[in-house]
């Protein structure tokens, strides 16, 4: 049976009482120890969403501080190349920091300090949110410390740098797959123990139920944008339109479609396949995986028949994770999202094609949206419109790249 | 009729003192090994508290990772877990069993199944770290119609409203976690607090059998023995860490470690 959506009510207010989306995904599956702050949490954003001037403030850094609108382009060469479809990016990784993990980033030191709280921590994967977090942590004058995992330290080494510089304190993960994964759970059992004087940040949307909602509630600033951009540039919403995102936690995806939901543009997240011949991945919507809890939450996620959590492997660090936020999961299973996934190879290729033929050189992580989108243009009429969220700058990925092709070229 | 949890408490009243429960995971580091330190320590520990191992554990600290860590990388599986109970239970039926995890665990065997095959071996108990009170409400009953206790936990940030409305829903034991901290935690407050706020949930139903776990070990234990029970995890989980690298053998050690809790307490 398929969920339904219902109109006129925001996505990351879709959920039950119980916070569940269509009945199975998310809530809280958490400690008791963390009920009470979850709760106060959860009682003070409601408050604060509704609050003009807390709005008026975000508004102001969004402007000031994150830089807002972020570029909304058309890929001349790339559509020329491809010869189909009109191919434009929503340049996100303009945003300041380089990626759209900074939307969050403000908000939750916004609300650490409506909070009382001077310390705040952050899980990060590719390290964007962690480079983010410790940015607006300084910024706000928060004392930061980042939970990353060992294999992230190492292969995402110039966002950790970023980190260091902005005073905040890298902790390494040495457990598990020593991945986002054990990161975000390092980060919670933290905060399990520190939570009177805490504030954490999940650092997309997952965990328990009100960091989805904070997450993606901040990163809808995107599409806040993007739909002004897209009436200006077209005059209204084009009738065939489609919205490609990579999806690893899912909050760039989540902000990236939110203010599109009630129309007829369609929205394809692309999950990370892993390399091409390896059994391992990262994309559990795509390769069917069953609803399992994790980090507090219902969702897909690769996991064994016992429910312990799978290995996964992907190129790119942000999208490594065995889960994938319970919005999406909603999205699937009410059809109005489809996801599928791209390979290390797909992606590499991609992020090469991209950064060849126009000014912006796309991450590995919307490089995997790329990939969807060189797929699918060639195949679509040249009235038809594809908007790819280039959600990150492949800066941080260097070294990989170099690794991998011989050069890196941005 | 009685259950063998709350047997063993008013046992442990009779003798004034505090029931000795002690946690170890199954499968650390083997089967046999797990199922042999459950046979030792049962001479000592009033309550057993058996831990089925999950990998992404976000309520425990190192030690307690480290023992499921071991117990998954040999291979354990949830029937090996049944396993143990049933064969543990078969020498030892009124010794209550408890076993302890996360949900997910529960919920990929479906949770029907899951409590039919704790009947089938007796399980006596469950702790759920991970699903809290209400969403738990309907899971617990369904342990008390097949006579499993569904164990509440209560922690210092629960407020006293929501404590009223857990003990109300509890079965024969809740299980007060001493401080904000994951499992193995150093105690940050001195007993005399933990104690402090013991006896004020205490207060809320005098009846209710109320433990206290969380960074307790063999230089805390006798301090805090007016509790109804206390609970010895991590630093059990340790010992088997410390006993591996030293190439010792974990059983007799821990019949050891758990023969010197008891002392401490009586």
């Amino acid at each position: 049976m398929s969920l339904k959506i219902r109109r006129n009510i925001p996505l990351i207010d879709q959920h039950d009482k119980n916070f569940m989306y269509g009945g199975k995904f998310g809530g809280n599956f958490i400690p008791e120890t963390l009920k009470k702050p979850l709760d106060d949490l959860t009682k003070l954003f409601a408050k604060l969403r509704k609050d003009k001037k807390f709005l008026k403030e975000r508004d102001l850094y969004f402007k000031d501080y994150v830089g807002s609108p972020t570029p909304f382009i058309k890929l001349e060469n790339l559509t020329d190349y491809l010869g189909g479809a009109q191919v434009y990016a929503k340049v996100v990784s303009e945003a300041n920091g380089g990626a759209h993990k900074i939307y969050g980033a403000t908000v939750h030191c916004l609300i650490a300090k409506k909070a009382g709280k001077k310390y705040i921590i952050g899980d990060t994967g590719a390290g964007y949110a962690g480079k983010m977090l410790s940015m607006a942590a300084k910024k706000f004058g928060l004392k930061c410390k980042i939970f990353m995992g060992a294999k992230d330290i190492k292969r995402q080494r110039p966002n950790v740098e970023a980190i260091k510089k902005n005073g905040a304190e890298i902790v390494p993960v040495t457990t598990g797959s020593q991945t986002l994964v054990d990161a975000v759970s390092e980060c919670m059992r933290y905060w399990v123990s520190n939570c009177d004087t805490t504030h954490m940040c999940v650092g997309s949307t997952v965990g328990p139920n009100i960091f989805i909602k904070i997450c993606a509630w901040s990163t809808a600033q995107i599409s806040r944008e993007l739909i002004v951009q897209v009436k200006e540039e077209f005059g209204k919403i084009p009738n065939k339109l489609k919205l490609i995102n990579c999806v690893g936690g899912g909050s760039s995806a989540a902000g990236f479609w939110n203010e599109f939901i009630n129309t007829s543009a369609e929205f394809i997240g692309v999950e990370a396949g892993g390399p091409k011949n390896s059994k391992l991945h990262a994309a559990p919507l795509t390769f069917g995986s069953k609803i399992g809890i994790l980090h507090g939450a219902a969702q897909y996620v690769i996991q064994d028949k016992e429910g312990q959590i799978g290995s996964t492997e992907s190129i790119s660090a942000g999208l490594d994770y065995p889960g994938i936020s319970p919005l999406h999961c909603f999205l699937k299973d009410s059809k109005r999202a489809s996801y599928t996934s791209a390979s290390d190879e797909e992606a590499l290729e991609a992020y090469k094609l991209v950064s060849r033929l126009e000014n912006i050189s796309p991450s590995l992580e919307p490089s995997h949206a790329f990939a969807e989108a060189i797929k699918l243009a060639p195949k679509l009429k040249p009235f038809e419109v594809i908007i790819v969220n280039s959600c990150g700058d492949s800066l941080k990925d260097k070294d990989i790249i170099k690794q991998k092709l011989g050069s890196y070229v941005r | 009729m009685n259950s063998n949890i709350s047997l063993a408490f008013q046992a442990c009243r009779r003798e004034k003192r505090p029931a000795l429960i002690t946690y170890t995971v199954a499968g650390d580091n083997t089967k046999n090994n797990s199922l042999k330190i459950l046979n030792k320590i049962s001479k000592y520990a009033d309550i057993l508290e058996l831990g089925f191992p999950h990998n992404t554990p976000i309520a425990d600290g190192g030690q307690i990772q480290g023992s499921s860590h071991r117990a998954l990388k040999k291979g354990i599986k949830l029937k090996d877990v049944f396993q143990i109970v049933k064969k543990f239970k078969k020498k030892n039926p009124a010794k209550p069993l408890i076993l302890m995890g996360y949900y997910n665990v529960i919920y990929q065997s479906g949770e029907n199944n899951f409590l039919k095959d704790c009947s089938l071996s007796g399980v006596d108990g469950l702790i759920i770290v991970d699903l809290p009170y209400p969403e738990n409400h309907e899971f617990a009953k369904k342990c008390k119609k097949k006579s499993i206790n569904f164990i509440q936990l209560l922690s210092p940030t629960t407020s006293k409203e929501r404590m009223k409305k857990i003990i109300r829903d509890s079965h024969d034991m809740i299980y007060y976690i001493s401080m904000l901290s994951t499992t193995g935690g150093k105690l940050k407050i001195s007993p005399k607090e933990i104690l402090k706020n013991y006896n004020k949930i205490k207060r809320i139903n005098p009846k209710k059998n109320l433990v206290i776990g969380f960074g307790i070990t063999d230089k805390t234990i006798s301090a805090l023995k007016s509790a109804n029970g206390l609970v010895v995890g991590s630093l059990l989980c340790k010992t088997i860490a410390n006993s591996l690298k030293m190439g010792q053998n974990p059983v007799t050690k821990l019949d050891k470690v758990v023969y010197n809790l008891k002392k401490k307490i009586l």
